[in-house]
Order: structure tokens, then sequence, then C-alpha cells
């Protein structure tokens, strides 16, 4: 009887996800232009993406992006909400502000730093340029662009974290805090021995997030860049797209979304082999 | 709670968030100042208060980013979305919370296994097959998209607040008897109906905003949603920022609006469905 309540929830997730994924990890062994019959080829998607110098660049910047928001963000997050625990008083209004962003379009949030900070003519770096001190617009450098999208990402995201990390942590028992303070521990040893610790798990599943998502970036780098100038921002899921949408070869398109699900899967293995060993202990 | 005394430490404490405060505000003043300019005014400086107040940058971005029709299908979206979710999302988070079926593992695991699957790994045969069906520019198919996509979240966290309620309500109401269907409609639903008003508001934000999806299913010009139609209009049509900040005023207004009014519902919502997962 109460099996039936799942059905239109379940029916509506495997004709959407479930079935589609199947059909891509097929895929991912054919060629397919998107109209005709697929081709089965074998692994030659997966060797020709090998061998693909953009592919590669497309990994890394996925890995650098990892590296940038496992630490930047996180660290924002955890010093702020630290900070708002400490003052206590207005912690409500900062939270609200901080989280913010979070509630704007990703496509408005990156013409606003696009036209109004980042532009040479109409932004911010055009406004420091005239003023003497001349600073080239980030995403239009092979060696910035991506960076410059990061920048744009973060602060839409810290906010997120931020809110996250306070309310674990007034989740803290008190009798801890207050026998560090009898104690007189500073502020950073409160931080380092009492309330970091308390708010492990919290930290470890938002790190384990972190790397998910970041292999799933896509708004931001396609909004801001495409990817360019010369594939230097391309990640992962722009390269996936393009491939599947502008240049019709869908095969390798879904060669490289398993790549990115690999990535996740992995992540995700890590994260259950960890929360089994706190239970272990 | 104190945590520590000195007064500096405050002094630093707040120099720091308030930093971190007009590092926040500071893109949204940009935007919001310059959506009153005229395009030559923000060429010599974005930061300057408006020479005289623009208001027909509104007007203009209103009509070539055709709102009239964009809002109102990005309304009808985010509506359906809602509906959707929120009927089958509610159903499931029940059975789920009450383990009333053997195999709630299961279906617990693989929800939570999809929340974590790439877009791109169902992207693609979902678009050449809409394409065969016809179902591109449909927005009934990308509702039930979003509905696939969000429904995860919204039943893990509906789940929470059917946990809450006393399983003795539902006996006491069998007992009386009630059908299951009854003890469900007329017993569950109105108690979670905060939980359910939650989901509604934060599901709506998503397909408000959604970007990826939309603009690869809908691209007739009478079927993008507002924020597809936005990004088209700063990609191609004019390079007046002016009235591109003012379109995005028009668009994240309502949005913030409804955000500081029910802030409680919205942080809650979206901070704690990503935690408690």
């Amino acid at each position: 009887m109460h099996r039936l309540y799942l059905i239109p929830t379940l029916l509506i997730n495997v004709a959407i996800i479930f079935i589609p994924a199947a059909l891509t990890i097929a895929l991912a062994f054919c060629r397919w232009d998107g109209m005709g019959i697929p081709v089965f080829v074998g692994l030659a998607n997966f060797r020709q993406l090998l061998a693909d110098r953009v592919f590669w660049m497309a990994l890394g910047n996925n890995v650098i992006w990892t590296a940038i928001f496992l630490t930047v963000p996180i660290a924002m997050g955890l010093l702020a909400a630290t900070m708002m625990l400490v003052a206590r008083r207005g912690s409500a209004f900062f939270q609200v502000i901080y989280f913010l962003p979070m509630v704007i379009a990703t496509a408005i949030t990156a013409r606003v730093w696009q036209g109004m900070i980042y532009s040479p003519l109409t932004g911010i770096a055009g406004l420091i340029t005239r003023a003497g001190f001349p600073v080239p617009n980030p995403l239009t450098q092979t060696s910035t662009a991506l960076y410059g999208i990061a920048v744009v990402d973060l602060w839409h995201w810290w906010g997120f974290l931020c809110v996250i990390f306070f309310a674990a942590l007034r989740q803290v028992p008190q009798e801890q805090i207050e026998a560090a303070r009898i104690e007189g521990a500073s502020f950073w040893q409160m931080l380092r021995y009492v309330l970091l610790p308390g708010i492990r798990p919290t930290i470890t599943l938002m790190m384990i997030m972190t790397i998910i998502w970041s292999f799933l970036v896509f708004d931001f780098v396609y909004i801001l860049t495409q990817g360019g100038p010369a594939f230097s921002s391309e990640v992962l899921s722009t390269l996936a797209y393009r491939s599947a949408f502008y240049d019709l070869a869908v095969g390798k398109a879904a060669a490289v979304a398993v790549v990115i699900s690999l990535f996740g899967l992995a992540t995700t293995a890590v994260y259950i082999r960890l929360q089994a060993k706190e239970f272990d202990q | 709670m104190r945590l520590i005394e000195s007064r500096t430490t405050f002094v630093l404490t707040y120099t720091a968030l308030a930093i971190l405060l007009l590092i926040t505000l500071f893109p949204i003043a940009l935007l919001v100042l310059n959506s009153l300019k005229p395009a030559t005014q923000i060429v010599q400086s974005p930061l300057a208060w408006p020479e005289v107040y623009r208001w027909d940058n509104f007007v203009r971005a209103w009509n070539d980013a055709r709102f009239g029709t964009t809002m109102l299908n990005s309304a009808m979206l985010a509506a359906l979305t809602i509906v959707l979710v929120c009927s089958t999302g509610s159903l499931t988070a029940y059975v789920l919370a009450r383990r009333k079926i053997k195999s709630w593992k299961i279906v617990t695991f693989y929800l939570l296994a999809t929340t974590t699957a790439p877009i791109q790994l169902f992207l693609f045969p979902l678009y050449f097959g809409f394409a065969k069906l016809g179902l591109i520019n449909n927005v009934f198919a990308v509702s039930l998209i979003y509905t696939a996509i969000y429904s995860p979240f919204a039943v893990m966290l509906l789940r929470t607040y059917f946990l809450a309620v006393p399983k003795e309500l539902e006996e006491a109401a069998l007992i009386d008897g009630a059908t299951h269907w009854q003890v469900f409609s007329k017993v569950m639903l109105p108690i979670v109906s905060p939980g359910i008003l939650t989901v509604a508001l934060i599901i709506g934000l998503y397909s408000w905003n959604e970007f990826l999806i939309a603009t690869t299913f809908l691209q007739r010009t009478d079927r993008l949603t507002a924020v597809v139609s936005f990004f088209l209009l700063s990609g191609q049509y004019t390079s007046d920022w002016g009235e591109i900040m003012a379109a995005a005023l028009i668009i994240v207004l309502p949005v913030i609006v409804l955000f500081i009014a029910l802030q409680r519902r919205f942080i809650e919502g979206m901070a704690g469905g990503s935690v408690k997962g």
C-alpha cells in the first residue's frame, strides 16, 4: 500500500536521471552525432580523451578549482562563523547579508562582476587603470581567467559555508567553552582545541561536498569565459557541454561525463569509508 | 555565550565582520547604482552617483528582455515545479520517515546518489530524447527535469519534519477508522505544512534562478525564462550596461525582498537540507 506513495518520485527520477544516465554510460563507448544510429567504438572515446590536450587542461583546472575551494571559502567561512560567535550581537544580521549572494541567479552575479568590476571599459578595473594603475581584465588573460572566475564563485559561495559552520558552532556544548575560558584559553586556542574539533563532522562533510561540487562547476565558467581564452579556463563540465551541443560529438561528451562521475563516486566512497571508521571508534 | 573578554578582540572581530560585509554588498551596490545611470556615465566611472536618474533603463530592459513573456514563463515553470516537488516529495518523505517499506534504505541511498550525479551524466540523452518526442521548448517537460533534480533535496528536508510528528497521532487516527490515505492527507500534511512551505520557497528560488537546463531546453524566444533572456540580452543585443543592470535588478529584486522577509526559512532550508541530508 505505502509502496504506491513512492511511485511518483521514483518514476520521475528514473525517467529523467537513471535511464538517461545509463544511456550516457553506453554512449561513452559509441560514436554518435545526436541524430543517426550510435556506432559502437569500444574505448576509442576514452583513448581520444587521454591524447587530448584540452581534456587534460580541463581536468587540471578542476583540480586547481578543488584546491581553491577546499581552502579559501572554508577558511573564510570558519573564521567568519567563529567571529560571529564571539561578536554575538548582530550575528543574525551578518548571517543574512553573507548569505545574500546565494539567492542571486548565477547568470546575474556573473554579469555584474564581468561588466561592473572586471571590465576595462565599464568596470572598477577600468577605473583603476584610468587612475594610472593598469589592471588587465583577468577573464581575457590565459594565465588568470580561471582565477578570475573562481573569485566570482567564491564571492557567491563562502557565505553559505559560513552560515552552515555558524549553525554547527552553536551546537558545541556550552560547558566545553566555559571550561576553556576559565582555563584562560586565547581566541586561537579556543578555535584550535575546542571549536574546530567540536564541528569536525560538519567540516568533513562540507569538504567532501566541495570536492564533488568542484567537479560539477559549470555556470560561472560557461557564462564568463565559455572555457576560454584558448581553453585556459576549460573545466570538464564545459568541455562535455560544448562537445555535445557545439561539436555534436555526443560519444566524447558522454565519456567526459563518465569521468566526472567517477571522481564523484570515488569521493563518495572515501566519505563512506571515513564515516564507517568514525562509527567503529 | 561569552567566548572572549578582551576589548581589542571585540573591536578586531567587528572590524573583520564589517569588511566581509562590505565585500559582500559592494557588487550588489554596483548593480543597483548603475541600473539608474546612462551608459555614458558608467563608462566614466561605475562608482559615481547618477547625475540623472535614468528610470527609462528599466522600461528598455523590460521591453528588450521581453520580461512580459519571459517572467511569466519563469513564474509558470517555478509554480509547476513547486507543485510537482511538494506533492510527490511529501508522499515519499512520509514513507521514508516512517520506514513503512522494507526497501527504505535502498530508496534513500538511491535518491542521495542522484544528488551527487553531474547534470552532464544525463543531459545529453535526455536532450536528444526530448527532441525526438517534441518536448523541447515545453515548460512542463522542463519542470519534470527540475522535479527529478530537486526532489531528493525536498524529500530529505521534509523527512525531518515527518520524523518530528509523534507516532501516536497516526495510530490514534487509524484506530478511529481513518484510512492510510486519510492519515497522510488529513493528519500528517497539515502538521508538516511549515516544512512544505519552506521547500516550496527554496524550490521556487532554484527554478527561478536555474540556468543550464533552462538555456538548453527552452530556446524559442517566446519560451525563454527571465534569467536566460537576461543572459542573451547582456551577451548580444546591447552593451548598454545601465540597461543590463536594470534588467538584472528586475529579476533580483523580488527574490531579495522575499529572502529578507522570510530569511529564517530560506537559510534553515538551504543550509539545513544539505547538512542533515
